[in-house]
């Protein structure tokens, strides 16, 4: 067994650690999503204009719950669209 | 003290058993005690002249004022484009309400909006505190903090 400064990688390990992901309405202190605000929730949806995951966003369950609620409201409303093709 | 429903609407209350009494001045007080926050967005047809737009207004906030609500706030955003049509038209003219107004007075709203020929489509929503702040704050033209949640994580 070599020891463990001996050994030499072929290929370039990955060390870059992606940052950490986190809710954005956690960290700046929003309480209230507006469904009359659509520029400001088209952030969360993708370019057919469905809801993008939390996966991707980094809210958290509470806020994500908030986003989606304002944003079926804004649907009803024709602030925004049930479905798009590129919407962005 | 026991709180309860006669069938014309009237609060009654009981304070010792069998003893049950009403009086206009408590009832008074109890309804602004169930006065909560709302919120009612509309978009009535663009064919609406100017004039009739406004009547059209009116004629639901005086219903408001009428029912023992108060009108916070109004706001006529104007003519908008639609997301999607409605009716075959693709633009509406929006209008929001902001309200306060006993629990049951919606119901009698919802009817008359229901009527109106010149309703495309409204919606209610309730306000919680944090919804009547951030309210209220838009309304002073303060910052609300949505601008700083626009830049992270993009």
């Amino acid at each position: 067994m070599p020891k463990p400064n001996e050994i030499k990688y072929l290929t370039a390990i990955k060390a870059e650690k992606r940052p950490k992901k986190y809710c954005r309405f956690k960290k700046m202190g929003i309480k209230y999503i507006d469904y009359k605000d659509g520029d400001f929730l088209k952030k969360f949806l993708n370019e057919q204009g469905k809801l993008l995951p939390r996966r991707i966003t980094g809210n958290s369950l509470k806020y994500q719950r908030k986003v989606s609620e304002a944003i079926k409201k804004a649907r009803q409303m024709a602030i925004l669209p049930y479905v798009t093709d590129l919407m962005k | 003290m026991i709180i309860f429903f006669s069938k014309n609407n009237k609060i009654h209350y009981l304070c010792r058993p069998n003893y049950i009494f009403y009086s206009p001045v408590v009832e008074k007080q109890l309804k602004t005690r169930l006065m909560q926050n709302y919120e009612l967005m509309v978009i009535f047809t663009p064919v609406l002249s100017e004039e009739e737009y406004k009547a059209a207004q009116k004629k639901f906030t005086s219903l408001v004022t009428e029912n023992e609500g108060e009108v916070v706030h109004e706001n006529a955003w104007g003519l908008k484009s639609l997301a999607y049509a409605i009716q075959k038209k693709t633009t509406g003219l929006y209008w929001v309400l902001e309200y306060k107004a006993p629990t049951d007075f919606n119901e009698k709203l919802k009817t008359q909006l229901l009527r109106d020929e010149s309703v495309l489509r409204h919606m209610f929503t309730a306000l919680d505190k944090y919804a009547v702040e951030y309210n209220a704050k838009r309304k002073r033209g303060v910052k609300t903090g949505t601008e700083k949640a626009e830049v992270i994580n993009a």
